[in-house]
């Protein structure tokens, strides 16, 4: 499989990513649309020697891949929406035990059942805590196949780096769409060994995993060293795409799918003469807010454009201070602009 | 001179937070002793549930993990999965186990997960001051059911062990009382054979303990100990509800 080039559809390419980085545990739940995650996992997971379990329920696979995470395996699961909800106990625990793992959510329309066509609906559910308590959540958003089979990797590496769970955060079109697809060797560094697994306690003293902290003080302490590590995140992890960025007078801010939609629609207008480029984050959390307020300097209109009625906008307008300038492109409920539909909402800001 | 008795290697010399006149300790105490004898203490992962049981990590002496409320029999399938050699168990509640982890319960037994659950029945939540659990009697009082349990309003107590009887993947179910030496011999025995059903690869093993909760029932300690052995076996029967490990 590796350093050939494929076609493969988004779903079966992170599915083939998480094995080639290392991951040798999955437990999951049938949802549309992300399906080809479980269905490739059944037979590749075995196959790399490692465990594939079609859980009962989605609370039974997040807590399963905890498990598999307390006994030292690279550990993952998927989901789409209404899963990833069910998913949110789990993932709060983990975060609160300082565990890591996987979590991938191919996005569909909400809330409820809603339907299974691609959406941008839970970005607040993934990066302002989608769990109880104060914690925060490594969420990195693709934009092509190829993008996210790298960022499984990365999420991998991240996860156990800081441990913590980390979110592979996509949607229905990139699981479904088909591209070609390169993998690559492990590029990130080794990493130390872990030392707080439970594997017996063999030639060492009994340790033990919870997040159940009722001393006085003691779950301020820890929440104060999980802000520290939070921090630390979000100084060394901040990941974006500038596009013709150098000097536009137009910026359009989109993530994922919508990213790369949005550079079809700076080509349209670049042709028009409109200097517009697109800045694509990457990293959901941590929010690349510096680099947004520096690149959004020069443009004299900011335009984010999201598969929702408006929620990565809340942090644009953060990282801006400056209201006047954001303008919003919404598709809710599976909804998805052509380049064109952009390109014309652009022309009408700079009106 | 001789030593006949002492504090199990598995038992750490820690105090307990429970109430005068519980079960868990002893039932603790009947594990780490099991564990000993068993030569497994280094290659154990225990599981913790949320409840009365949930500092367990405090008390047993080898690794111990807590899971999410309901959770431990999916958080040990995996442990079990990625660690196929070692021992890993299940310590849970009837709230824990019966009511918010019937799915997983009932799943990891049907999987015949190849692991071993202790299941603490005192028909009542515990740690959040007595409500009622699934296992509360008809017309037992508790903080939710002042009255008595109606089982027009609540439904009726859930018999775990013979529930899961029914399931092709269950390979052993007991219960037992720790009522008095001979039933606390007699539970010993079924942690034993449990663990040892584990050791010998046949698949999900559950043993489960009638325990006196007399705090949260507003009785004293003897009283409890009657209330276990008078009322609770009478919905509750004692015995080897299954054993497929012949």
């Amino acid at each position: 499989m590796k350093n050939s080039k494929q076609l493969m559809k988004g779903n079966e390419a992170i599915a083939e990513a998480a094995i080639l980085a290392g991951c040798r545990f999955y437990a999951g739940y049938p949802i549309t649309p992300q399906n080809q995650i479980p269905e490739y996992m059944s037979w590749r997971m075995p196959e790399a020697g490692g465990s594939f379990i079609q859980a009962e329920s989605e609370l039974a696979a997040i807590n399963m891949v905890l498990g598999a995470s307390v006994a030292g395996a690279r550990a993952m699961t998927s989901s789409s929406s209404p899963g990833i909800s069910l998913k949110q106990e789990g993932i709060s625990y983990m975060a609160g035990m300082e565990l890591p793992a996987l979590i991938v959510n191919m996005q569909r329309g909400g809330p409820g059942l809603g339907n299974i066509q691609g959406s941008q609906a839970d970005y607040f559910q993934s990066v302002k805590g989608g769990g109880h308590g104060d914690y925060r959540l490594i969420t990195l958003s693709p934009s092509t196949v190829q993008e996210a089979a790298d960022l499984t990797a990365e999420a991998f590496y991240l996860a156990d780096k800081y441990r913590s769970p980390a979110l592979l955060l996509s949607d229905g079109i990139l699981g479904q769409m088909i591209e070609p697809v390169e993998f690559f060797e492990n590029k990130f560094l080794e990493l130390p060994p872990k030392d707080y697994i439970l594997d017996g306690c063999k030639g060492r003293k009994p340790r033990s995993l919870f997040s159940l902290m009722m001393g006085p003080g003691v779950l301020e302490k820890h929440n104060f060293k999980l802000a520290a590590k939070y921090a630390k995140i979000e100084a060394e992890v901040r990941k974006f795409e500038k596009y013709k960025l150098e000097d536009a007078d137009v910026l359009i801010i989109a993530n994922g799918i919508i990213g790369r939609i949005s550079k079809g629609a700076a080509n349209i207008l670049r042709k028009d003469g409109v200097k517009c480029g697109v800045f694509r984050p990457i990293t959901l959390w941590p929010f690349p807010y510096a680099e947004i307020k520096a690149a959004a300097a020069k443009a004299k209109k900011v335009l984010v454009v999201e598969q929702n009625m408006g929620q990565m906008v809340e942090d644009v307008r953060l990282a801006l201070l400056d209201d006047s300038k954001v303008s919003f492109l919404g598709r809710p409920g599976g909804g998805c602009p052509f380049p064109e539909e952009i390109a014309d909402k652009v022309r009408e800001i700079i009106k | 001179m001789k030593q006949v008795y002492c504090r199990p290697e598995s038992l750490k010399d820690n105090a307990n937070s429970y109430c005068p006149g519980c079960g868990h300790g002893i039932v603790h105490r009947l594990v780490a002793e099991i564990i000993d004898e068993l030569g497994v203490r280094e290659k154990t992962v225990g599981i913790a549930p949320v409840g009365c049981a949930v500092f367990a990590y405090d008390y047993w002496n080898f690794d111990v993990t807590e899971a999410p409320h309901g959770r431990p029999p999916a958080v040990a399938c995996a442990i079990k999965r990625i660690l196929p050699d070692r021992v890993v168990f299940t310590y849970q509640g009837d709230g824990d186990l019966a009511s918010i982890g019937t799915n997983e319960i009932i799943h990891s037994a049907n999987r015949s997960d190849n692991i071993t659950v202790i299941f603490i029945n005192n028909a009542n939540y515990g740690m959040t001051g007595g409500q009622m659990a699934p296992t509360t009697l008809p017309g037992m009082k508790t903080t939710t059911t002042q009255d008595g349990r109606d089982v027009k309003v609540s439904g009726y107590p859930v018999r775990v062990c013979e529930l899961l009887a029914t399931l092709e993947g269950t390979r052993y179910l007991e219960r037992v009382m720790v009522t008095d030496p001979a039933n606390i011999n007699k539970t010993k025995r079924a942690i034993e054979k449990a663990f040892r059903v584990q050791l010998d690869g046949k698949g999900f093993s559950l043993v489960e303990v009638l325990s006196p909760c007399p705090v949260n029932w507003g009785k004293s300690p003897l009283d409890g100990l009657k209330f276990v052995k008078e009322e609770m076996t009478k919905y509750f029967k004692l015995g080897v509800i299954k054993d497929e490990t012949v």
